[in-house]
Formats: C-alpha cells, structure tokens, sequence
C-alpha cells in the first residue's frame, strides 16, 4: 500500500511538472521533447531529485510510448503519400541519407564505436523530427510555400525507411548475424509490402474492423491491435516500434483520423515516459561530457541539413530563400534518434549520452535556426494590407492553432 | 503570371493540386484579377488561405486561417461544394491520381491540330479525358479531335503527368 502512496504522489509530482515544462516549451516556441529529456536527467541518478517508485513506473511504460509513438508517426502519412513523394524525392531521399548518416558515422567511428555502434550513430543523425518539423511548418505558416511538399516529402520517405533501418539495427544489436539482419529486413519490407498491397485492396475491412465508430471500441481495437503487432515485432527481433509504425501506416482515411484523435491524449502520456525514461537513464555528468562532441556533430547537422533541404527544394524550382528554409525546417531532430537509442541501450549504453546531448541541442536549435535563418538571409518583402486591413487578427489566429 | 489573352470568365480555374504528405492538401490557382492564390486544407481541419508574390512565388503570404466550422459557412455562403472534400474523396479511391486542368494557350503550336500530335499520353502517361471549349464538352476525346487555343483539356493522371502536359501545349 505504500509502495503505491509514493508511486502516486512521485507521479502526480512528475507529470504536472511535465505540464509545466510543456508550457514553458510552447512559451519560447521550442518543442517540448527536449525538456522532457532534461527532467528525465534531473530525476535519475546523480540528478537533483530522485523519484524512486514513479521512475519505475515510468521505465515500465516507456515501452508503451515507443509503440505510441511510432504508431501515431504511421498513422499522419499514408502509403499514397510515400508513392506521390517518392516519385518526385528519391534523389532527395537518397542526398538525406547520405549527408545526414555521414557525420554521424564519422562521429561513431571517431569515438571507436563498434559496427552496431556506428550504424545506430548514423541513424540518429539521418533522421529529422517528423513530429517537431511539420509542427514547426504550420506554426510558421510555410504550408503554403513552394518548398514545403519537398520537406514533408523527405520526412514522409525518411519514416518508411525506417521500416527497413530500425529492423536492422535492432537484429544486429541483439547479437543477429548479417544474414539474420538480412531476414528481419527481409520481414520488414514483406510486411510493409503486405500493409501495402493490404491497405489497397482490404484496407477497407481492416479499417472497418478497426474504426468502430465508438472511439472507446475504436481505442482498445487500435491499441490492442498495435500492442500485439509490437509484440509479434520483438518477438522476431525486429523491434516493437516498428510493428507499431507498420500498424499506422496501415491504418488509412477516416479510421486513421479518428484514431488519431483518440490515441493523442494516451500517446502524450506515454512518449512523455518514453522520453523520461531515456532521461533518467543518463547520468547528468555523462551528458556534459557528451556535450563538445555533440554540440560538434550538432554544427555538422546544421550544414548537412541545409544542404539537404537546398537540394530537395531545388528540385521542385524554389530559389534561394525557398531552398535555405527548406534546410532549416529540417534540422531538427526528436522522437527518431531518441527510438534509435532506445533499440540499441542494452548493446550500446554508451551511446545514449551524446545522442541524448545531440538531441537536446537540435531540438532546440533546429526550430529556432528555422525561425530566424532565412530572415537573416534576406528581408522579408513587406506585407500589403489586401483590402480593409484587419489588425491583430493574424497573431491570435496563430496562437489558437499552435495546439 | 498575367492570363492569356482571350481567357474570360467562363474559362475553366487552372486549380492544381499539391500534397503535404502527413498535413493535407493544398490548391492553388491564378484569379482572373492576377492573384496567385493558395488554400491550405490541413488534416486537422483549419483552412489556410494564403496569396503568393508575384516576384516570389516561393514564399507565401498568409492571409487567414479558418477552424472547420468557419471554411464550412464561407463554403455555404457561396454555394460551391466544398472543392476540398471533393479533392481529397478523388485521391483517397485512388492514391497518387490526380486531375487537373490545362488551357491551350494562344500560339500554342498545337492548336488547330490533332490531339493525337501532342503524344501526350505517349510522353506523360497522363490521359485527356475531356476537351472543354466554351460551353461545350467533349468527352473522351479520341486522337482525331482537333484542339483550339483556349480549349481546356481535363487531364487525369499523376501530378507530374498532369504538369508533363501543361508543358507540352505551353512550350
């Protein structure tokens, strides 16, 4: 009975903590992954308040936000939107990779990582946020822009490879041969093909069976769903999240919308764990050691990105300040890298510092660079008022729909 | 981009497509006063409506955003289906197709010839599935029919078909 006294109490603590450090995060306009990140620090080992029963319980259900997390990151693309993407951005696909996964792998190979090491590394720093950039795109109103379809066509490419990536990763960090690696990539990409193939053909069914149209039903069958999928995943080795990304991607339409909606609020919780857990998992002192490395492979990242953004932009006709917002909306880095860390923690604890630092830095300086870059590059055009002239409307309008 | 001349009201909107893969759809067309506008329907519902420079069409301007609720009451006000919705039930049925529009421009070198010349199919894998001019409609086009400067055609196919053939009758 005790034992759950403190548990509640630690947690109730925990979380309006968390709420407060979320305000504080939509205050400065930053995303909130970070500061999440920095409480998870602050009451793990070494930090400033331990909270012995609550991150317990939290390092439980991490397990759970992965699968959260990475099932609503499935559930905001679809399969069409891949095939319209990749048949315009595969040569951008392709520039992310390897500008992105370059210095993060010279990084591994710098620190002496091992082959597992060096591929986690590289994976952390190829993937951008696909949550903190599209956020960061409507709250600074580029959905409009020419460049934006090149972004979000990179981001949506960036979270199907995962399908084939995180596979490997986790094979080869559960000891897995190549030729083992090679049969869960193997199974990944059947399975993707089967969501493929099945969300065109009985996509209808399985949604229908799905989206129940009462959101209680409608929750416990996608999670349920979604939990045993993940299950089924790790059992194979190729890692719960991806069979939860799987499952999201599957899940397509109206079912996809209103599961959406229904998993938000349990997915916030969760990930919020998630990202604790990792937190608490790194010791602060280790995380400052980290820091010159990673503020490094931080400055690297900026250039790689914007390279990459310039290019994929520059296919689609946009001219320079188009291309340079194009690089800067997708500097930052979150939930992707933080999974990558995730899969590999037992094999490769050392890893989790500077990925942990890595992510603090970007996460933060990503949105901003996105926010001040391109204005520094070039004025902004000043603003005809078109017609009668409506003061103020525009910035609240703006605080209402940034969530 | 100023409209050919010759291109009065009743010509077809030039509305093109464009997808933000995981934030919605955008639409974009050319008003007869010369506006570039766009309009931004997002998965969450918010509608944004957005003008872009004539200098530089890369970066738009925002001019407003409207909840669910509200782009559905202007969508009443003036009558018209909500093109959004219409839009968004075409590419659900069949992911990655598209349709569109595409006006002959005057001293196009195909006008006043076959449609078959064009090899539109041929060079985009896009289909003209039907030729309108003036008030008429010429549906499902065979390669004999002629088209005239002004004519629109209805193309369907993928997007970068759809901007293949607009190529094709602008150069």
């Amino acid at each position: 009975m005790h034992a759950s006294l403190a548990l509640l109490l630690e947690l109730g603590i925990v979380l309006v903590a968390l709420s407060m450090l979320g305000s504080v995060a939509s205050r400065l306009s930053v995303p909130a992954i970070p500061l999440y990140l920095l409480a998870g620090l602050a009451l793990g080992d070494g930090g400033v308040a331990a909270v012995p029963a609550a991150s317990g319980f939290v390092q439980t259900v991490a397990s759970i936000g992965v699968v959260l997390l990475l099932l609503t990151l499935g559930l905001e693309f679809s399969t069409g939107e891949l095939m319209v993407s990749a048949r315009r951005h595969v040569p951008s696909a392709v520039a992310d990779l390897v500008l992105n996964a370059a210095p993060g792998a010279v990084a591994g190979l710098l620190l002496e990582l091992d082959g597992v090491g060096v591929l986690a590394l590289a994976g952390a720093t190829w993937v951008s946020s696909s949550g903190i950039v599209s956020r960061l795109l409507i709250d600074l109103r580029q959905l409009g822009n020419r460049e934006t379809p090149a972004v979000l066509s990179v981001l949506v490419i960036e979270d199907f490879a995962m399908a084939v990536y995180l596979p490997l990763l986790a094979v080869l960090a559960s000891g897995g041969t190549w030729w083992q690696a090679l049969i869960g990539i193997a199974v990944a990409v059947t399975a993707v093909a089967a969501a493929f193939a099945g969300s065109r053909r009985w996509g209808r069914h399985v949604n229908r069976w799905l989206a129940h149209p009462e959101p209680e039903q409608l929750m416990l069958r996608v999670l349920g769903a979604t939990l045993m999928v993940a299950a089924l995943a790790e059992m194979l080795n190729v890692s719960a999240a991806i069979g939860a990304l799987l499952i999201g991607l599957t899940l397509t339409g109206e079912g996809a919308t209103r599961a959406r909606a229904v998993l938000a609020p349990l997915r916030d919780l969760f990930a919020a764990s998630f990202f604790l857990s990792i937190g608490l998992a790194v010791r602060p002192s280790v995380l400052l050691d980290a820091l010159p490395a990673a503020a490094a492979l931080a400055a690297a990242g900026i250039v790689t990105n914007i390279l990459t953004g310039w290019y994929a932009a520059g296919r689609d006709g946009s001219h320079t300040r188009g291309r340079l917002r194009a690089g800067a909306a997708l500097i930052a880095r979150g939930e992707f890298s933080v999974v990558v860390v995730s899969v590999v923690a037992a094999t490769e604890p050392a890893l989790a510092g500077p990925v942990v630092a890595y992510v603090l830095v970007l996460a933060v300086t990503g949105p901003l660079l996105a926010r001040y870059l391109p204005g520094i590059a070039g004025r902004r055009r000043a603003v005809a008022p078109v017609g009668p002239p409506s003061p103020g409307r525009a910035g609240s309008a703006e605080r209402a729909a940034s969530l | 981009m100023a409209l050919p001349d010759g291109a009065e009201e009743r010509s077809a909107l030039h509305m093109s497509e464009v997808m933000l893969p995981g934030v919605g759809l955008r639409y974009e067309f050319t008003s007869h006063d010369g506006d570039h506008l766009g309009f931004v329907a997002r998965r969450d519902g918010y509608v944004e409506v957005v003008r872009y420079d004539a200098s530089d069409p890369d970066e738009c301007e925002p001019l407003f955003r409207l909840t669910t609720a509200e782009a559905e009451a202007v969508a009443e006000i003036f009558g018209a289906p909500r093109i959004a919705e219409r839009f968004a039930d075409l590419s659900r049925a069949v992911p990655g197709l598209d349709a569109g529009q595409v006006q002959i421009p005057a001293g196009c070198r195909y006008a006043g010839r076959r449609l078959g010349e064009t090899r539109a199919r041929t060079r985009t894998g896009a289909s003209i599935v039907a030729i309108v001019r003036g008030d008429a409609v010429l549906v499902s086009p065979g390669p004999g029919d002629v088209i005239e400067a002004g004519d629109v055609l209805v193309v369907v196919g993928t997007e970068a078909g759809i901007a293949g053939v607009r190529r094709i009758v602008e150069t």
